[in-house]
């Protein structure tokens, strides 16, 4: 199998006003083309920086990342992102269907956007809703629509950012069947970044579990399930049981030492840390609300 | 149905209240004539040449200020909006300028403009932008970065994501500005034509009406067709923002 996306020695700091805070330490690891990867770890241990550097977002402070032997440097051409929050990533005024064709609209004339933006719709089973708005359909419908409109830029690579973290459970269900049914379809190789165990073993065919901050690899797991899974036999079934042991043994979970919750705390510390040192990097400060608001008023 | 039922009634009570009180002793009838009389006038205006043209010199007026203003503080909004750098460079000038009000600049102007159309088209126009230069800021200001990291991703560039990010979604913040630019640009032409007179409009009609015959019957009906041109552009400009923006009241007001 063929590396699509290697990341070696991949650390990341963030600089603040009170000093400097790693939210990545030294990450090494390769996702194969067509392979489906999940990323566990433990909340706040750098899973969004990861992809923020992986998709070009933020560039790392050290190491590399090369999607099919190309060295990431800014966004690359053919790599696609779903958001958790697909009320705040779908565009408000576009329909459906625009929605899906926006990325496409660099590239690709205007008919075969539609054709594109139709079969990937019907990829996700939302033919009927493309002329609708994204805020006239349920949550988990409209988190279909980001994966369509990623699918629709036919990536070498999606990167999903804890994709089904803001659906319900029912839904959830049937968006991780989606999931599986597409990448089967489109032989898309797929990163997907979550916190829920055994979400990452239902999904992947293989496991990386992150430690705490500054995140690195603690294990790569190989998931030994068939490929066809089922929400109810595979979830019962000894491996998977086995499996979702394993990883949450490797996350420390459940433990209630003392030990652990304190670490636990200063994990938590520190990513507010960084979550403030990431948005004071991403955005532009200023004019508050208040102000602008007294102004435009007056 | 209901709501412009009730509208009416209002408008109605106020006319009644209006005539009593221009009836009853308490102001002299010339001061204060009731709407009856009023409307005669208004009716006989309505078919009179000099003042539609007066009309149409006011509303004319209004709406190259309004698309002046438009086309100045977008982009200027849109620049300051997103170069902090240039918006902290430019505070304090624009703090400087704004609480000046644009009657106050009329003698300024007529020196350097002359008594023309241009003078309080400019005034207008000094009047109108900052409504829509400071709405758009802070559109750009609440504009999620979500919206934008997911424009980026998919390999967006700068200037794209502002004009098909961030453009789009300050759009229903723009409008709002607009609006409020067009009625203080009728209030601003209307007081340049009354103060400085020599461009025509309504306001010039009724500065002549009153100082040359003291009709005050014809003051008031040219007061009320400035009144109605307000009110009209107000509600054709909130119709036009509830048809094109109408997705930002439902996502709950976010942009």
């Amino acid at each position: 199998m063929t590396a699509m996306l290697e990341v070696a020695d991949l650390g990341h700091t963030y600089q603040a006003k009170d000093g400097a805070h790693t939210a990545i330490a030294d990450l090494s690891f390769t996702v194969g083309t067509g392979e489906l990867v999940c990323v566990v770890g433990p909340s706040g241990c750098g899973k969004s920086t990861l992809l923020r550097t992986i998709s070009g977002l933020i560039r790392p402070t050290r190491g590399e990342i090369s999607l099919h032997g190309n060295e990431v440097r800014g966004v690359p051409d053919d790599l696609a992102v779903v958001f958790q929050d697909y009320s705040r990533s779908l565009f408000p005024w576009l329909t459906v269907q625009k929605n899906v064709e926006f990325p496409l609209r660099r590239s690709l004339g205007r008919a075969e956007r539609r054709a594109r933006a139709a079969e990937a719709l019907e990829w996700v089973g939302l033919s009927d809703a493309d002329r609708k708005y994204p805020w006239q359909l349920s949550g988990g419908m409209q988190q279909r629509v980001a994966i369509a409109r990623a699918l629709a830029y036919r990536p070498a690579l999606l990167l999903m950012d804890e994709p089904f973290a803001s659906v319900d459970a029912q839904t959830r269900f049937e968006l991780e069947d989606l999931l599986l049914k597409v990448r089967t379809e489109q032989d898309t190789t797929v990163l997907v970044v979550t916190h829920d165990i055994d979400e990452s073993v239902y999904l992947g065919d293989r496991i990386l579990v992150l430690s705490t901050s500054p995140a690195s690899v603690v294990a790569d797991l190989k998931v030994d399930l068939p490929a066809q899974r089922d929400q109810i036999t595979t979830r019962e079934s000894e491996a998977f049981v086995a499996l979702r042991a394993e990883v949450a043994r490797l996350l420390n979970v459940g433990k209630t030492s003392e030990e652990v919750k304190a670490r636990r705390k200063a994990n938590e510390q520190q990513a507010a840390k960084w979550a403030e040192a990431e948005r004071a990097e991403t955005e532009r400060a200023e004019v508050s609300r208040d102000e602008a608001e007294e102004r435009a008023t007056t | 149905m209901r709501a412009l039922t009730r509208g009416l009634l209002g408008v109605a009570g106020f006319l009644v209240v209006w005539e009593l009180f221009g009836r009853s002793a308490l102001v002299p009838a010339e001061y204060l004539p009731p709407p009856s009389v009023v409307a005669v006038e208004l009716l006989k205006l309505l078919v009179d040449e000099a003042f539609l043209r007066d009309v149409i010199a006011t509303v004319l007026a209004l709406l190259i200020a309004v698309g002046l203003s438009v086309g100045i503080a977008v982009p200027l909004g849109l620049v300051l909006g997103s170069v902090a750098s240039v918006r902290h460079a430019t505070r304090a000038v624009v703090e400087f300028l704004r609480p000046i009000p644009s009657v106050a600049l009329i003698p300024l102007a007529m020196v350097l403009l002359g008594i023309g159309p241009e003078t309080k088209i400019t005034l207008a126009v000094y009047a109108a932008i900052w409504p829509i230069l400071f709405n758009t800021i802070y559109a750009l200001d609440e504009l999620d970065p979500l919206l934008v990291e997911t424009a980026r991703a998919f390999g967006t560039g700068r200037l794209r994501v502002l004009v098909s990010v961030a453009l789009p979604s300050a759009l229903p913040f723009v409008l709002t500005g607009i609006r409020l630019a067009a009625t203080t640009s009728l209030v601003v032409v209307v007081s340049v034509e009354l103060l400085a007179g020599g461009s025509g409009g309504i306001g010039q009609f009724i500065g002549d009406a009153r100082s040359g015959a003291g009709r005050m019957d014809i003051v008031l009906a040219g007061t009320v067709v400035a009144g109605v041109i307000g009110y009209l552009l107000n509600e054709g400009l909130e119709r036009a923002q509830r048809r094109w923006v109408g997705w930002s009241s439902v996502t709950g007001g976010r942009s």
